[in-house]
C-alpha cells in the first residue's frame, strides 16, 4: 500500500505545482513508483510543468465519473519507467468531483503506487477538501512573506482537524542575500509561527523558471541549487537523515534547523 | 395551544401548592405553559381564597430577570401568595473567581470563546481570536486578537508572555498597538482599560488594579 501525499499552501502562487512536480520526479529518480494528481480542476498546470500536456487524453473528472478507467486516464512520463500524471480536467470546475470520489481514486492508486502526490488547488474551499480526502500526509508550501505564513498557519490548523497526518513545511524561494539583510523573513521567524516540522528549504534559483517553461522538472538538473533541495527533500521522504542545505546564515540559527531536523 | 408537555406541575401540600418547574426545558416554553395552565386550565384551583405558594425551579441556573418573569405570571393570579423560591444562584457570579485552564495553538482563522476567565496555555497567531467574558491570561504569544469582558465589563484585562497583537479589545474599547502603544521592553505584561482607554504595563503592576489580589511580599 502506498502514501499519499497531498501539497498545499493556502496562498496561489507560493510554488505547489513546482514542488509537487519536483518532489515527484526527485522521488522516480530515487526507483520509487509515483503517480502525480492534479486537483486543481478548471486550472490545472501539473501537466504543463512537467511537459505532459499533449499526451492527455482523459482526466479526473472522467474517471470520477466512470468516463473511462483509471490507468486510461494515467499519462506515463517520457523520462520515467515508474512515473505517471493523473491530469486535472480543464473545463470544469472543483465542485465537478466530491471529496469521496477523490478518495476513492488515490484508494485505488495506492495499490499500485509508492507514493502519490496530490497537487492541491489554492483556497481553503471544496478544492481543497477535493485534494485532501484521499491523502495521508501533508506537505504545506509557503513562502518567506507575512501573507504566505498567514494563510499557510491556516491551512495547518484546517490540516490538523482533519485526519491527515501533522504537516511538515517547505520554504519556497528563500533569498539567502535578502535574509541576512532583514529584508526576508528568516526560516526562524517562520518556523516560530507555524511550529510544525520543517522538511526542506527550497532556495530561489531562476533555473526553476526555465525549466518549469520547458516542461522539464528542475530537478533534473544538477546544476541547480533548487534542484539539490528538491532532491534532499525526496530523501528525506524516504527517511533519509539529509541535513539542511547550508544557506551562509548566521550560524546560530542555522544549529536550531538542524535540531528541528533531528527531531523530524 | 395544545398541552401535551409536562414542564410545569402543580402539587399540593398541606398549607398551599409548590409549582415544580422544569429545569430541562427552554426557559421560554416553561413561562409560556405556566402562563396557558394559569389562565385557561386550572381555573378552578386558582379561584379561592388565598394560597401560600412555593416555587421550585430545580437545577436550572437562573438569572434575576429570569425570576422576576416567573413571579409576574404568578403575580396576575390575585389569590396565590408567593412564600418561596427556589433555584440555583446566578452563575455568573460564581465563575468569575474561577480560572478555566486550556492548552493548544490558535492559528489564522480560529476563534476561542470561553464565558468566564481563561487561562491559555500556548501562541494565538495573526489572525486567531481569542474571545472572553473574563480575563484572558495567555502563556505563549499573544500575536492574534484577543477581546476580553465581551459582554462589556470594563475591569477585564488580557495578559501574556508576549504581548504583540494585531489588535486588543476590552469590553467596547478597540486599541490598535504598534500605532498606539511605541516600543516597550519585551517581558510579561497586561493590558487594562484606565479612563476608557487602553493601557499597557507590566504583569507585577496588577496589584495596583486587583487589590484583593494576594500578594507575596517576602518571608
Amino acid at each position: 500500500m502506498g502514501e499519499a501525499i497531498v501539497v498545499t499552501s493556502g496562498k496561489g502562487g507560493v510554488g505547489k505545482t513546482t514542488t509537487t512536480a519536483n518532489i515527484g520526479t526527485a522521488l522516480a529518480l530515487q526507483g520509487k513508483k509515483v503517480c502525480l494528481v492534479d486537483t486543481d480542476i478548471g486550472l490545472r498546470n501539473l501537466d504543463v510543468v512537467m511537459g505532459l500536456e499533449n499526451r492527455i487524453i482523459y482526466d479526473l473528472v472522467d474517471v470520477a465519473e466512470g468516463r473511462c478507467r483509471l490507468n486510461q486516464a494515467l499519462v506515463k512520463d517520457k523520462r520515467f519507467e515508474e512515473l505517471y500524471m493523473l491530469p486535472a480536467a480543464q473545463t470544469k470546475d472543483k465542485t465537478s468531483v466530491t471529496p469521496e470520489q477523490v478518495k476513492d481514486i488515490i484508494l485505488e492508486l495506492k495499490k499500485e503506487y509508492e507514493y502519490i502526490l496530490i497537487d492541491c488547488p489554492a483556497g481553503i474551499e471544496h478544492g481543497f477538501r477535493n485534494a485532501i480526502a484521499g491523502a495521508d500526509k501533508a506537505i504545506v508550501v509557503t513562502t518567506p512573506e507575512h501573507a504566505a505564513v498567514r494563510d499557510a498557519d491556516r491551512i495547518i490548523g484546517l490540516l490538523e482537524q482533519s485526519h491527515v497526518e501533522s504537516p511538515k513545511l517547505v520554504v519556497n524561494r528563500i533569498r539567502p542575500g535578502m535574509v541576512r539583510s532583514g529584508d526576508m523573513l528568516d526560516i526562524e521567524d517562520i518556523l516560530q509561527v507555524l511550529n510544525i516540522d520543517l522538511i526542506g528549504i527550497v532556495p530561489d534559483d531562476e533555473l526553476v523558471i526555465k525549466a518549469a517553461n520547458s516542461g522539464e522538472p528542475t530537478v533534473m538538473n544538477p546544476n541547480s541549487s533548487a534542484a539539490i533541495a528538491y532532491r534532499n527533500i525526496a530523501r528525506r521522504i524516504l527517511g533519509d537523515a539529509v541535513p539542511l542545505m547550508q544557506l551562509d546564515q548566521k550560524p546560530g540559527a542555522f544549529k536550531k534547523f538542524k535540531k528541528f531536523f533531528g527531531m523530524g | 395551544m395544545t398541552v401535551k408537555s409536562k414542564h410545569v406541575r402543580i402539587k399540593g401540600i398541606k398549607d398551599g401548592l409548590v409549582f415544580l418547574l422544569d429545569d430541562k426545558c427552554p426557559f421560554e416554553d416553561l413561562l409560556s405553559e405556566l402562563r396557558y395552565k394559569l389562565e385557561h386550565s386550572h381555573q378552578n384551583i386558582l379561584t379561592g381564597p388565598i394560597v401560600h405558594v412555593d416555587i421550585k425551579l430545580g437545577n436550572r441556573s437562573v438569572t434575576e430577570e429570569d425570576k422576576e418573569a416567573v413571579l409576574d405570571i404568578l403575580k396576575s393570579q390575585g389569590n396565590l401568595l408567593i412564600r418561596s423560591v427556589e433555584a440555583l444562584e446566578d452563575p455568573e457570579e460564581k465563575d468569575t473567581e474561577a480560572l478555566f485552564m486550556m492548552s493548544g495553538m490558535l492559528r489564522s482563522g480560529q476563534v476561542l470563546h470561553h464565558e468566564g476567565n481563561l487561562l491559555f496555555l500556548g501562541d494565538v497567531n495573526p489572525g486567531g481570536t481569542i474571545t472572553c467574558s473574563g480575563d484572558i491570561y495567555i502563556l505563549g504569544a499573544l500575536k492574534g486578537m484577543a477581546h476580553a469582558g465581551i459582554n462589556g465589563n470594563q475591569e477585564a484585562i488580557i495578559a501574556a508572555s508576549l504581548l504583540a497583537p494585531t489588535q486588543l479589545r476590552i469590553a467596547d474599547i478597540i486599541s490598535r498597538p504598534p500605532d498606539e502603544w511605541g516600543t516597550r521592553e519585551s517581558s510579561m505584561e497586561f493590558a487594562y482599560l484606565s479612563g476608557g482607554a487602553m493601557q499597557i504595563d507590566k504583569i507585577h503592576n496588577i496589584v495596583k488594579l486587583r487589590q484583593d489580589l494576594n500578594v507575596f511580599k517576602g518571608v
